[in-house]
Order: C-alpha cells, then sequence, then structure tokens
C-alpha cells in the first residue's frame, strides 16, 4: 500500500475509532437532523400529495444543515486538541490528510442519513429504500464532504468559523443539493436510473472536480 | 519512513541551519533576521522573555510556521524545498501534548508509529514508554492522565521515529522532579547517539548546564550567543535584565 493511502486509513481510521467513544458529533448531527425534519413536520404539515412535492427538499435540507454541523467539527476538535499541528508534523502528503478527514466526515453523514431512513417513513410516508437512490446519496455525499472538508479547513483558523463556514459551504455545494433534491424528486415520482441519469453525471462530475480541487488546495489552506 | 541520526561520513556539517529567518505576525515581529547553527551531537539552549520568539523558532523550524524571510535546512534538507524530507527527522515536543484525549496512550503512539512508518511498531512503543517511565499508563486514556505524564507521552510521541534533531519547547512544563532527571537524562542520551537537540527554556541554569550552545533571543533578534563554555550565566543574567529594563 502507498505511503499516501496507508496516511489516509491511519487518520480516518483514527476519527472513527474517536468518534464511535465518544459518539459526540454523530449523537449532536443525529439531534440536529431530527429537530430539522420535525420543523418542517409540524410547521408546514404537509398534505400526503405535497410530500411528494417537498419531501425531497426537506430531507436535503435537513442533511445538509446536520452535514454542516459535523463537518464544523472536523477541525476544530483538531486545534481545540493541538492535535493538528502533530499531523501537520507527520511526513505524509497533505492530501493524504484531507483524504483520511474527508473519509471521516462522509462516514458520519452517511450514517445520519442512514439513521434518518425511518424518520422520514413515520413522519412523511417518505420511502428512500431503492439502488438509484443510494446511488444519489453517495454522490451527493461525497461533493458536501469534499468541499465542506475543505471549507473547514479554512474555517478553522478563523475566529468566526460557526458563520464562515456556512457562507462558504452553501453557495459552492448549491448545484449538488439542487442535483440531489431532483434526482430524489424524480425517484419519488416512480422514476428509475435512465430518468436520474444526467443528475447522477453532473454529480460525479462536481465531485471529481472539487476532489482534485480541494487536494490541491489543502496544502495552503493549512500553512498558518 | 525510518530514520537514525546520520554518521560524520555522509551527514551535512549541521543538524540545523538557519539565516536570515524573519517572521511576522500582524504587526508583530516574531523573528528579525535570526541567524543560528547546531552541529550533530549538540545541544542548543534558546533563552528569552515570553514573547522573544522561542516557540516561533522552534514552529518555524519544525515546519509548522512558513518564515517570511530567510532559509532553514535541517539535516540538509531546505525546508523551502523538501519539508516532507525535514519533517520526518524532526521530534518536536509542543506546550500542548498534541496526544487524542479519547484513545489510549499505547494507541496514540500506535496512530503516530504508523503515519512515521516506525517499523516493528508495537516493540517501539514499549521501549519509549519504558524510557519515558510511562508503561504504566500505556493503556489509560490521554484524558485521564495528569498533566505531566501527557508530557511524557508527548516526549515519547516526539521520540518514537528516532528523529535526528529534536525540538523541545519548554519540555520541562508540568513534569516533576523525577521528570526533569528524566528529561536531563534523556536529552544526553540523545545527543550521544549523535542526534541535535534546540530547546527552550525558562530555566537557565538548567539549560545552560544541558546545552553545548546558547542563544538568547529579545524581541525575535538574537542578542547573545556563543558556546555554552564560554558564554557565562552572568552573561545570560545580565542580557535577560536588560531586556527586561528595555521591554517590559
Amino acid at each position: 500500500m502507498s505511503t499516501y493511502l496507508r496516511a489516509a486509513l491511519t487518520i480516518y481510521w483514527k476519527d472513527v475509532t474517536v468518534e464511535a467513544r465518544t459518539k459526540e458529533t454523530v449523537l449532536g448531527v443525529l439531534v440536529f437532523a431530527l429537530v430539522v425534519t420535525f420543523i418542517f413536520k409540524f410547521t408546514f404539515d404537509p398534505a400526503p400529495q405535497v410530500v411528494a412535492l417537498i419531501g425531497p427538499g426537506i430531507a436535503w435540507v435537513a442533511y445538509v444543515f446536520a452535514g454542516i454541523v459535523g463537518m464544523g467539527r472536523t477541525f476544530v476538535l483538531e486545534r481545540e486538541r493541538g492535535t493538528l499541528e502533530a499531523l501537520l508534523l507527520a511526513p505524509v502528503p497533505r492530501e493524504a490528510i484531507y483524504l483520511g478527514k474527508l473519509a471521516g466526515a462522509f462516514t458520519l453523514m452517511i450514517v445520519v442519513e442512514t439513521a434518518m431512513l425511518p424518520v422520514f417513513v413515520v413522519l412523511h410516508d417518505l420511502s428512500f429504500l431503492s439502488l438509484p437512490f443510494a446511488a444519489t446519496a453517495v454522490l451527493a455525499t461525497l461533493g458536501l464532504a469534499a468541499v465542506g472538508t475543505l471549507f473547514s479547513a479554512i474555517a478553522v483558523h478563523t475566529r468566526a468559523r460557526e458563520l464562515l463556514l456556512p457562507l462558504l459551504f452553501l453557495p459552492v455545494t448549491l448545484p449538488i443539493i439542487i442535483a440531489a433534491v431532483s434526482s430524489t424528486s424524480l425517484l419519488l415520482d416512480g422514476g428509475g436510473w435512465r430518468d436520474v441519469g444526467e443528475w447522477l453525471r453532473l454529480m460525479l462530475a462536481f465531485d471529481i472536480a472539487f476532489l482534485v480541487l480541494s487536494s490541491w488546495a489543502f496544502e495552503f489552506v493549512l500553512e498558518e | 519512513m525510518q530514520t537514525t541520526p546520520p554518521s560524520a561520513a555522509d551527514s551535512p556539517p549541521l543538524a540545523v541551519a538557519v539565516a536570515g529567518l524573519s517572521k511576522t505576525f500582524g504587526t508583530t515581529r516574531a523573528l528579525v533576521d535570526v541567524d543560528l547553527s547546531v552541529a550533530w551531537g549538540e545541544t542548543l539552549a534558546v533563552l528569552g522573555h515570553n514573547g522573544a520568539g522561542k516557540s516561533t523558532l522552534l514552529r518555524v523550524i519544525a515546519s509548522l510556521v512558513r518564515p517570511d524571510a530567510g532559509t532553514i535546512a535541517v539535516g540538509g534538507f531546505e525546508r523551502a524545498k523538501d519539508a516532507a524530507a525535514a519533517r520526518s527527522i524532526v521530534g518536536y515536543v509542543a506546550h500542548q501534548p498534541l496526544l487524542y484525549d479519547d484513545l489510549t496512550a499505547a494507541e496514540n503512539l500506535a496512530f503516530f508509529a504508523r503515519l512515521y512508518g516506525v517499523r516493528d511498531a508495537p516493540a517501539r512503543i514499549a521501549e519509549v514508554l519504558d524510557d519515558l517511565g510511562a508503561s504504566a499508563w500505556a493503556d489509560r486514556r490521554v484524558r485521564g492522565l495528569s498533566n505531566g505524564m501527557q508530557k511524557r507521552v508527548a516526549i515519547a510521541r516526539a521520540l518514537l521515529h528516532r528523529p535526528s534533531v529534536l525540538l523541545l519547547d519548554e519540555p520541562e512544563t508540568g513534569l516533576d522532579v523525577d521528570g526533569l532527571a528524566m528529561l536531563d537524562r534523556l536529552v544526553r542520551t540523545v545527543t550521544d547517539g549523535g542526534a541535535a537537540v534546540v530547546m527552550t527554556t525558562h530555566g537557565m541554569e538548567r539549560g545552560l548546564s544541558l546545552a553545548d550552545g546558547v542563544a538568547v533571543l529579545a524581541e525575535g533578534r538574537v542578542a547573545l550567543s556563543g558556546r555554552t563554555a564560554e558564554v557565562t550565566p552572568a552573561d545570560v543574567r545580565a542580557m535577560l535584565t536588560r531586556q527586561y529594563q528595555v521591554a517590559p
């Protein structure tokens, strides 16, 4: 295994181990996603025919807002404990640190999205269980995590980090949010792979572009 | 990547060579035209008041902070050209322990051993923990360790990959009498093995007794430097007192 992949996996496994022990971030993010979903349910109380229309939007807004909360902590915890410096001291490519942290953020979001699936069934009678939806969720989450990890690293060096992260994150990820909501709507309308193919390709292109760009930019972002 | 202190035959003449180093944070000039060098097998004590630039100097040498001007070579690797190679031979002990609170001491060391590519990591981890008198806490989470215990594990982390250049930023903080004696032994063992040590400290007597060279920083500049055999404690004390009067 290359030094690059070994370092990324080591950082990823460390993040997963720490989170599995503390459950600080995953529980906080999950509760946040639940609260957002409940607010939509009880403020709009949409009729069944409206649910199919606005349900995908509710779901992805909940995921994206929860993702901001979770990814905001990706580097804050490392910074608070000083361990970010320990990572930067290690003779590993900066891209490997990015990839390891990205994998951790992606896993966190996928866990929260999976845990939220039954909630959407109970509250809105929406079932997202299908392979095309899984592909939509994976591609959208990868794009959100790719952007969120980079911007979290930028925001961690600033005093107004809680404000800066959403301000940077939301405009940039707008194409992927639109693609995810559109793809999910088509699937709820009974569509299949062929109907959502265009949106999936758009998300794939976004993911590749931001993975390459973020990996390259990460070294400059981390320099003090 | 495993590193060992280079032998005299195949190594560059200096372990650390810093020339014309300057760094400004906002309007604060942290380092101004600093020139320093440390030979293999030697210890440099860096003294100075709070805010003199000692920690910044170490952070720049460790490649954590990019300088505004000047050159730095660690083990012959220039920071500007080959920062990763320079980092691979540096061990750094900071004010903070740089450890994960929710991992045990041994898990922390195993994590960093993988990042540094340490061969036979379990044996090496047991060895450094034993050297630091920290074996008994190996399976305790860092969160539950005292400051002194955390400092010992932090030093173990810095030594794990057998660095050729050891940077110690006020390493005595948090250590008890036994810990200080252990630190002194460790610095001597490291330099006897051919590695170089750069150590910032407020303990002038300890610094001078351990070091081969001394540099006193004042407002980011080298105000006094020389061999400890030539610079007396009275010279250093006079310099520090003068700084305090000029820039309280």
